[in-house]
């Protein structure tokens, strides 16, 4: 802590100081300052997608506290008495009444409203692709797991956020999907519907539920998400942001600009333009048109009935699942819809353990700071592409009767469609990925040592004609070569010091057959030696 | 008597008896004989019938039979009134250009006379529902609110919430029902054509089926007011998923890379 006076020789300080002295007596705001204002981050348009995702959550955040000013989260029936005049005189709960206030009778509620909904999908959306630039560079490895997590759960998370956000206007989209949800609830077997009962308070819709949605929604899962977003962001500063492979960078450095102040300016007008995107697309494009969808009853219902695409993979299970249902001792198994509600945790725990099983797999233990190249991790890269794929078609069965009316096919085919994909699709996009990142280092590996093609056509006196070569720059050749190659782990010897026949456990023979579709022979091209590289540019004419 | 029966055998007598016949005749027929207008009225009906039988030897026997009795090609047409064909040939699904899951709305080649001329055919066939007259129809006076609720309760499970339509099974439709001309709409509900169930009079009423038309003029036509913005085709969640994923998170990382580009280094050059 500081313990500087105001009052020296120089007479009084100027008032900013003043009131910064102060600050630093009671909070130690200058070594704080002092440690972090002048971190370095490096640069890179990517590294910006993680900055999209937390500037939409504050905007979800200011846009909420205005709607928890109108909306009323109760069930009790009121007739519509707005100024929407297709629902004037109908019978409404108040939540879809005072949602119809806020679209109609509250000055600017409809853009605050249609700002908060896109900005959940953009926040969900860009969470996705952030989650996928980590996934793809690798820079969940050591010591990054545990942040990893962190943003795993917030996107787990915020897909729940927007599920109970969305279905509180009580209207009969969204009331389709807490049916859906209910039925869910009901298929598990014995507890089902007793769960059912309890979240509802009773027979399905009952009268509690939008109440309880309301807390969940703005208070429980929004608070949990701050506070991973606020661990998230420590651990990011805590860590060091990761950077490319480049002249100067290395594991033990970090090469860019300060926070104070090129990354605080470019944050903050980052901030404004995210904020000013979003604004525009909510003034221009409707989303979530409540009035056209009309107040929840159960005995309604419409076609084209599906949740918001974060949740629309779950919706694609259950579209595509037979509707299998078995008699067992009397009780009935609903396995059509038991079945895709197991599934729904594995798709996403899928992704999210994956960083665990690499390095178990490799058994690298080391830090990480330096990003991979997707190419330069081929197994990685194709289970990332395949676990997409298989995401995709899940979301191409969530829209099957979109996607049959629309390209003028059988939504029974379409769902046949989905069916096969599911095995079959995430199969061939890993081959097919792995096969297009081989092709890559090949390529990159000729780059190097052969320099680059120019385009350029020379004939020679006795009529051969070649392309004349451009050498690369030092700096090209090194990042192009900067990344590490790994030997596939080997089983330990058969026998044991004393000649006795040792028992290799079958764990032990599946990391290694594992390890050696990562590092073994064609499953990564072996990048160019320092003596290959002399040989072929030492200067004997030859391209 | 005796006067009358020893005359029987005169030579006039067969000709006074044809003219009494004649005269009864007569007097019967101006007695019973409709009006004039009623008189011509049937005649242009059963011209009209006769004009209708042609048009239909020519674009629709080949499928439906010589006399409408039906074929394995097409169903009997007997008994299902003039408002089915004013519907099917008005919205250009019949005469269909080839079989298929569903026969979809196309281009009509018929005047609206020769279209009644057809109905008049096929209604004279068996009785069935006749063309609804402008005023049912017209969405003038029509509760709409009313209107979709009952929309919502028995239409928009294949209609969708404002009529954009939506699919069934093995690649048939509930189309879209976006600036379709009222009649076809009541007419529609009347008939249930292709995979739409009917809606008589008995099971929902005249100013019900005006409450829907009066609905879906509301929020699915021309006039129609959309007070959120672009409606994105008013299909729901999936295209606008589709677009925050493209136009959303898109236009956002295009402005990430326009942040990254402008970067301090720029100073040193």
């Amino acid at each position: 802590m500081s313990t500087t006076t105001t009052t020296d020789a120089r007479g009084k300080a100027p008032a900013g100081e003043r009131v910064a002295d102060w600050a630093d007596g009671r909070l130690g705001i200058y070594s704080l300052a002092k440690a972090n204002l002048r971190k370095v981050f490096p640069d890179h348009p990517s590294f910006m997608l993680g900055e999209i995702c937390l500037y939409s959550f504050i905007i979800i955040i200011l846009t909420g506290v205005y709607l928890t000013l109108f909306f009323h989260p109760s069930m009790n029936e009121v007739e519509y008495t707005g100024s929407y005049v297709p629902l004037q005189g109908q019978l409404m709960s108040e939540a879809f009444n005072s949602t119809m206030h806020i679209s109609f009778d509250v000055r600017g509620g409809l853009l605050i409203r249609q700002i908060h909904h896109w900005a959940a999908l953009v926040f969900l959306a860009g969470m996705f692709v952030h989650m996928m630039r980590v996934f793809f560079t690798g820079a969940f490895r050591k010591p990054r797991e545990i942040n990893w997590v962190f943003g795993f759960l917030l996107f787990v998370l915020g897909m729940f956020t927007g599920f109970t956000g969305y279905s509180l206007p009580d209207d009969l989209l969204s009331g389709t999907g807490v049916r859906f949800m209910e039925g869910a609830v009901l298929s598990v077997p014995i507890v089902g519907t007793y769960l059912s009962f309890f979240l509802f308070g009773g027979e399905f819709p009952g009268g509690d539920f939008v109440a309880r949605f309301f807390a969940v929604h703005v208070l429980l899962l929004p608070g949990i998400m701050l506070g991973l977003v606020v661990a998230h962001l420590i651990l990011v500063f805590y860590h060091k942001h990761t950077q490319f492979a480049g002249p100067g960078r290395t594991n033990n450095n970090v090469v860019g600009m300060p926070l104070m102040p090129v990354y605080m300016a470019k944050a903050g007008g980052f901030f404004f333009l995210v904020f000013g995107v979003i604004a525009v697309i909510a003034a221009l494009v409707q989303i979530n048109p409540i009035w056209s969808l009309g107040p929840y009853r159960p005995d309604q219902v419409s076609t084209g009935a599906q949740p918001d695409w974060y949740m629309g993979f779950s919706e694609g299970l259950i579209r595509a699942m037979p509707g299998w249902e078995i008699d067992f001792a009397g009780h009935t198994l609903v396995l059509g819809v038991f079945i895709p509600l197991m599934i729904f945790p594995l798709v996403l725990v899928a992704i999210a353990v994956y960083p665990f099983i690499e390095s178990w797999v490799t058994g690298d233990k080391r830090e990480h700071h330096i990003l991979d190249r997707p190419r330069n991790a081929p197994t990685r890269t194709a289970v990332g592409v395949a676990w997409i794929t298989w995401y995709c078609v899940m979301l191409i069965g969530g829209g099957n009767d979109l996607f049959a009316t629309h390209f003028h096919l059988s939504i029974n085919a379409v769902t046949w469609f989905v069916r096969i994909a599911f095995f079959v699709a995430p199969v061939i996009a890993f081959v097919v990925t792995k096969r297009i990142c081989l092709g890559l280092q090949r390529r990159d590996r000729d780059k190097v040592l052969h320099g680059r093609e120019s385009g350029i056509i020379k004939r020679l006196p006795h009529g051969e004609f070649i392309e004349i070569h451009e050498p690369l720059s030092q700096e090209q050749l090194h990042t192009l070569t900067a990344h590490e190659q790994y030997e596939p782990v080997e089983i330990g010897p058969k026998v044991d010091e004393h000649g006795v026949e040792r028992k290799i456990p079958a764990s032990e023979k599946l990391r290694a057959k594992l390890s050696k579709n990562y590092y073994g022979e064609g499953h990564q091209i072996p990048k160019p030696t320092v003596e290959e590289f002399k040989e072929i540019t030492s200067g004997h004419g030859h391209h | 008597m005796k006067k009358l029966s020893a005359r029987r055998r005169h030579p006039l007598a067969a000709v006074v008896v044809l003219l009494l016949a004649l005269a009864c005749t007569g007097g019967l027929y101006a007695v019973f004989a409709p009006a004039d207008k009623a008189q011509a009225e049937e005649t242009s009906q059963s011209l009209a019938i006769d004009e209708g039988k042609k048009l239909y030897s020519v674009g629709c026997a080949s499928c439906h039979g010589t006399g409408g009795q039906g074929t394995s090609d097409g169903p009997s047409l007997v008994g299902v009134g003039a408002a089915a064909v004013d519907f099917q040939v008005g919205t250009g699904r019949m005469p269909a250009q080839q079989p298929g899951a569903q026969v979809p709305k196309k281009k009509n080649i018929y005047t609206q006379a020769e279209i009644d001329q057809l109905a008049a055919y096929i209604a004279s066939l068996g009785a069935g529902p006749a063309i609804p007259t402008a005023e049912l129809y017209s969405p003038e006076g029509a509760d709409i609110a009313k209107g979709g609720e009952l929309f919502r309760t028995n239409c928009a499970q294949c209609h969708n919430f404002t009529g954009k339509g939506g699919a069934l099974t093995h690649g048939k439709y509930a189309p879209s029902l976006e600036d379709v001309d009222p009649k076809h709409i009541y007419e529609a509900m009347q008939t249930g054509p292709q995979n739409m169930p009917s809606f008589p009079d008995t099971t929902m009423s005249e100013q019900n089926k005006k409450d829907i038309i009066g609905y879906l003029h509301a929020v699915n036509s021309d006039d129609t007011v959309e007070p959120g913005g672009l409606n994105l085709g008013g299909l729901g969640p999936v295209t606008e998923g589709l677009f925050g994923w493209i136009f959303g998170l898109g236009a956002l990382v295009a402005v990430a890379i326009w942040v990254a580009a402008r970067t301090a280094k720029a100073k040193k050059s």
